[in-house]
């Protein structure tokens, strides 16, 4: 996918500056960042960490431009392509919500597993809306479940355990992906009895497809991007 | 006590049958199949006399066979008299399972113990089978909130039962409130912007008399059947899912 870069030049400054003041760059940065975590939601197996102070920037940012464009004569060239720029963001913000959400509704007691085993201090993967969204979820599923079928089931049937019944990502999918920092010694394939272990180095701007499970810490901490 | 044989089938559960039951099994199927030919070996003839074989957990098999073959995430009605065959059968089931067990339990008949867990097994697998029609139906209404919205086609709503509805209101609020609570405002709506954004305008015609719409720059636009007007692209979304408005590719 190619992104035409928008010909911010042309704007006048006023156009995409807030009243905060937030810089030409600092925008520029937060749209960089809200397009590589959209597409590493995207094509990633499994729910990515969260990113809802990334989220917030980018709706204030998106409401501030709607408010800047309320301003400008109508029928003006530069407010249509600059209508275009706030499409485009809301679009990319919209699909990589909807990515989140559709893993969440898909893998939804995995999910909800994780996000109770974890620690006080590992990050989380789900915001606080996106966990009452996924109980929300769970409960209605069940409930639905028992009144249809299972409590008509023999006694000994009228539970189904979720997490065994609804598949877990999988981790073994493989991945596209472009490399940001240069990585020595990934381990490919460990040491088995028929093989020797398979180990790589990732040269920066390199291109490679692997599984996911090889890769998974390194998209989490940002040396790799999914493509 | 007859030997115990496994037997693998449809979605890779083991099905632990005795030898005998196995056996009169198969021979229901190939005498079906003989039945075409005229020899049947006489002491089988009693099994020829039924056309359909019939074996625990079919109805059950059939139910997702059915959904199986509606592709394309259409929904076709609520099967109910088909899930309520499955259930009458797990009842059977577990009711000569209950004998048995106080049977085996009070007299030792231990040879009772296979048929016993040959019943388990056809339950959990009946089990597993309404399972798997309900929860894909659910899928399968989940899609259809993102792509016509909140209020159903009343076909569709004919197709699901009481429960079902009630599903997909909970879900309706669920997704409603998550929504009006992303970035901390007024909220976004994630069910609209489907695909990546082309163009800023688009050619559409009306599908259906809608009466007047206002665009953002003030002026109103007559939507009749058939006219056709240049609008722009984030406006007619909406209608165009609901089908009111048609995108026309020249």
């Amino acid at each position: 996918m190619s992104f035409i870069p928008v010909i911010k030049s042309e704007f006048p400054a006023s156009l995409l500056q807030s009243s905060e003041s937030h810089d030409h760059s600092d925008a520029d940065l937060i749209q960089s960042l809200v397009f590589q975590a959209w597409l590493n939601e995207k094509f990633s197996p499994e729910l990515m960490e969260n990113k809802s102070e990334l989220v917030e920037c980018v709706m204030e940012q998106l409401t501030h431009m709607e408010e800047n464009l309320q301003r400008v004569r109508k029928g003006d060239v530069k407010a249509s392509v600059h209508r275009m720029e706030i499409d485009r963001i809301r679009f990319v913000l919209s699909s990589y919500l909807r990515s989140r959400l559709q893993k969440i509704e898909r893998f939804f007691p995995h999910v909800l597993e994780k996000e109770k085993s974890r620690a006080d201090g590992d990050p989380s993967f789900l915001s606080p809306e996106e966990f009452a969204f996924a109980k929300e979820f769970l409960a209605n599923t069940e409930v639905y479940l028992r009144n249809v079928a299972l409590k008509h089931m023999p006694p000994n049937l009228q539970s189904i355990d979720m997490l065994k019944a609804v598949p877990e990502p999988c981790l073994d999918s493989f991945v596209f992906l472009r490399v940001k920092e240069r990585q020595e010694n990934i381990l490919v394939e460990p040491e088995t009895d028929e093989q020797r272990e398979y180990v790589v180095d990732l040269d920066k701007g390199s291109q490679h497809l692997m599984r996911y499970r090889t890769i998974a810490p390194l998209v989490a901490s940002g040396a790799v991007q999914l493509i | 006590m007859s030997l115990l044989t496994l037997r693998r089938n449809f979605f890779n559960v083991h099905v632990i049958t005795t030898t005998k039951i196995y056996r009169e099994n198969c021979l229901r199927w190939y005498i079906g199949d003989l039945a075409s030919y005229d020899f049947i070996p006489k002491k089988y003839r009693h099994l020829s006399a039924t056309n359909k074989f019939t074996m625990f957990c079919e109805k059950a098999v059939e139910l997702i066979r059915e959904l199986h073959r509606m592709g394309d995430g259409q929904l076709p009605a609520f099967n109910e008299d088909g899930i309520r065959q499955v259930l009458e059968e797990m009842k059977a089931l577990y009711e000569q399972n209950q004998t048995d067990v106080n049977e085996a339990k009070t007299e030792g008949k231990s040879e009772l113990i296979p048929s016993i867990k040959f019943r388990h097994s056809c339950l959990l697998r009946n089990q597993r089978c309404i399972a798997a029609y309900l929860y894909d139906r659910l899928l399968r209404i989940r899609a259809l909130r993102w792509e016509y919205g909140s209020v159903l086609p009343t076909t569709i709503r004919f197709h699901m039962c009481a429960e079902e509805m009630e599903w997909f209101n909970q879900y309706k609020k669920s997704l409603a409130t998550y929504m009006r609570s992303i970035g901390g405002e007024e909220g976004l709506d994630i069910t609209q912007d489907m695909k990546p954004p082309k163009s800023l305008y688009i050619e559409v015609r009306c599908l259906k008399d809608h009466g007047e719409f206002e665009i953002d720059d003030g002026t109103v636009i007559l939507l009749k059947k058939n006219s056709q007007h240049f609008l722009p692209r984030w406006k007619c979304e909406q209608l165009i899912r609901q089908g009111v408005l048609e995108h026309v590719i020249s």
